[in-house]
């Protein structure tokens, strides 16, 4: 008992640090939105979200975060495949020259995709020089996909990585053995195998992309505003905790859902391996 | 013997620049149960994942019925694996595994549920369909493998060491079993493994090899009774392998000692290996041996006794009797003519790499 109580207070520091900074931020968030102004109690604030330009920039928040997923998935997907199958040693070195530019900052890169799609920017530059039209790269939806794709990627990758990695040689022998061709094999076995993996990638890249700000804002100007650049906006700029707080709460429904999607198909943890 | 149904013809293949198979000529006729026998790296697994299409030879031709199918992938053979791992779909129950390979091939569904019945009856485990591979044990699950192998009407059966994670009851069980499927199915089984009792047991030919080549093929009694180097003499069953020196036909001698045997054509005063197997031995009164010497060990192993007897000269007789002899007793070594098996020694240091290694 006296061990057993010994080991707990273990957890300590931690607990303390998620109570402090953790769960109080959060109850705090739950009571600004819940509140307005003189703090009497309001559901304006979640309400606020059927507001057209509130929805507008929500469900945009979806649709591009929804686009970049897919985009994510299937890039990530092969490269895992071959990866995998490139053996052990050599496999991992590449992953590492993979994930080599998670070490820059996240700022850094991001604002490198402005210099080179800016209006007067590198590949505006290389299309001058080549005498063609100079062409709208960035503050479009494109742009945003594009950064997201890029920042997230790896994301992708890795589980579906670890999770291909555990996939027996001697399982996909099987059922070559017993008749499947490559694709038979991708989809009976190979896919179905790392269903675990694709979850865990989805919610990684999905949820950092569904609440994004930065990228969207070096990528999508003043003029694309996502529910992630509102929220921010009402924070800082606008002034109105309240209102952000309400709209914080919306958001965190969405990410509640995709999570609850994970417990659903990845009863046995695998995918949360990386 | 008939036609070989698979012929495979000078086939070498190397890892890394390290030779796995050198020239290696094997052919297996069909409906016969054909072990690879032999210790770990001697290349076994990779001549059945050759066949398999597994692994491609760097030379030679894998020959099935007549046709050169070394190029073919392991989708477009017709012979299946059960592999030693078991290798099954975890993310399918027990019915959908089986039916894997008949719903690829797109057979009707009332075709596909009669064959997992027939197949699950094969194996003995009626009413698995529904069960999933986790809530199996590990023999389970390797009759499961081979009852999706078997209902794809194979013509040969690849085994690779199937029976390797199982404990030593169940694996003697499943010889059984493996030997009753082979007589139901009548295909023709290959099956690599280490352990020469199961070789023995199931075998119609086996196939001893040794780092790359092929050591000898002969049924179990040939390659048991009349091991043709020292290489299959230490590594079927126990032996005293000791030099000797044929005098003339019929008569050899050993450790100064002539004893009759039945051997014959290996010339006259030509130094040979000499195998007796331990239970060929008879303990006798000291002076009706044709050998003496002091019992120096003594265990008792069950069925037998396993004990040691040193001649003066030094050597270890190593002899298996259910009768006793006490440690410290003087015996006398007789052995009967027919139990003795010359061998030739080795002629090169070459043919020394190739097979025999102490």
């Amino acid at each position: 008992m006296n061990k057993l109580l010994r080991k707990n207070l273990l957890a300590g520091p931690y607990l303390f640090w998620s109570l402090g900074f953790i769960l109080i931020p959060l109850l705090l968030i739950v009571y600004y939105g819940f509140t307005d102004r003189e703090g009497s109690f309001t559901l304006s604030n979640i309400l606020s979200i059927m507001t057209p330009e509130h929805r507008k920039s929500l469900w945009l928040a979806l649709e591009l975060s929804f686009v970049s997923t897919v985009i994510c998935l299937v890039l990530a997907y092969p490269l895992a495949m071959v990866l995998r199958n490139r053996g052990m040693g050599r496999g991992s070195f590449i992953v590492f020259i993979f994930i080599l530019p998670m070490w820059m900052n996240f700022l850094l890169r991001t604002m490198a995709w402005q210099t080179l799609l800016e209006k007067n920017g590198v590949i505006n530059g290389l299309l001058a020089a080549l005498r063609l039209p100079p062409q709208g790269l960035i503050n479009t939806s494109g742009a945003i996909i594009l950064g997201m794709v890029y920042n997230f990627l790896p994301f992708m990758v890795l589980p579906i990585y670890n999770v291909l990695c555990k996939i027996d040689d001697d399982t996909i022998n099987a059922a070559r053995d017993l008749g499947a061709n490559f694709m038979q094999t991708l989809f009976l076995v190979w896919l179905p195998l790392s269903i675990p993996g694709i979850i865990s990638g989805i919610t990684m890249v999905f949820v950092p992309a569904l609440t994004t700000f930065v990228i969207s804002n070096l990528l999508g100007g003043s003029k694309i505003l996502l529910i992630g650049n509102v929220i921010e906006q009402e924070f800082t700029r606008g002034g109105n905790w309240h209102l952000g707080a309400g709209l914080s709460l919306v958001l965190m429904i969405f990410i509640l859902i995709s999570m609850a999607l994970i417990a659903k198909y990845d009863k046995n943890g695998e995918g949360s391996a990386f | 013997m008939n036609q070989p149904l698979i012929n495979l013809k000078n086939i070498t293949k190397s890892f890394d620049g390290a030779v796995v198979l050198d020239d290696l000529n094997l052919s297996v006729a069909e409906n016969t149960f054909v072990t690879l026998l032999g210790p770990s790296g001697c290349g076994k697994t990779t001549t059945l994942r050759i066949i398999g299409g597994f692994e491609t030879a760097d030379q030679g031709q894998v020959i099935f019925d007549g046709e050169d199918i070394s190029k073919l992938p392991p989708n477009k053979r017709q012979l299946n694996t059960v592999f030693q791992k078991y290798a099954l779909f975890t993310h399918m129950n027990i019915a959908e595994n089986i039916a894997f390979g008949l719903k690829i091939k797109g057979k009707s569904k009332t075709y596909i549920q009669d064959k997992i019945k027939y197949a699950l009856k094969l194996v003995n485990l009626d009413g698995f369909e529904n069960r999933s591979v986790s809530s199996l044990s590990g023999g389970q699950q390797q009759r499961i493998a081979i009852a999706r192998a078997i209902v794809n009407e194979p013509r040969v059966l690849l085994l690779d060491e199937p029976l390797g994670a199982l404990d030593l009851k169940l694996r003697q069980d499943m010889q059984y079993e493996l030997i009753r499927l082979k007589n139901e199915l009548g295909i023709t089984f290959i099956y690599v493994t280490h352990d020469q009792e199961e070789a023995l047991t199931m075998s119609d030919t086996i196939v001893v090899m040794n780092q790359g080549y092929i050591q000898q093929t002969g049924t179990p009694e040939q390659i048991y009774n009349e091991p043709e180097n020292a290489f299959v003499a230490d590594f079927i069953g126990e032996s005293n392998i000791i030099h000797g020196t044929m005098i003339r036909d019929e008569l050899v001698e050993i450790l100064g000692a002539r004893f009759a045997c039945v051997d014959k054509g290996f010339g006259t005063n030509k130094p040979v290996d000499v195998v007796i197997r331990p239970e060929d031995i008879d303990l006798v009164e000291p002076s009706r041996g044709t050998l003496t010497g002091i019992c120096t060990h003594l265990i008792f192993k069950g069925v037998h006794y396993e004990m040691e007897v040193t001649t003066p000269d030094g050597f270890e007789w190593l002899v298996h009797s259910t009768d006793m002899c006490p440690v410290g007793k003087q015996v006398g070594i007789h052995v009967d003519p027919f139990d003795i098996q010359i061998m030739n020694k080795p002629a090169s240091e070459d043919e020394e790499a190739v097979g025999v290694n102490e």
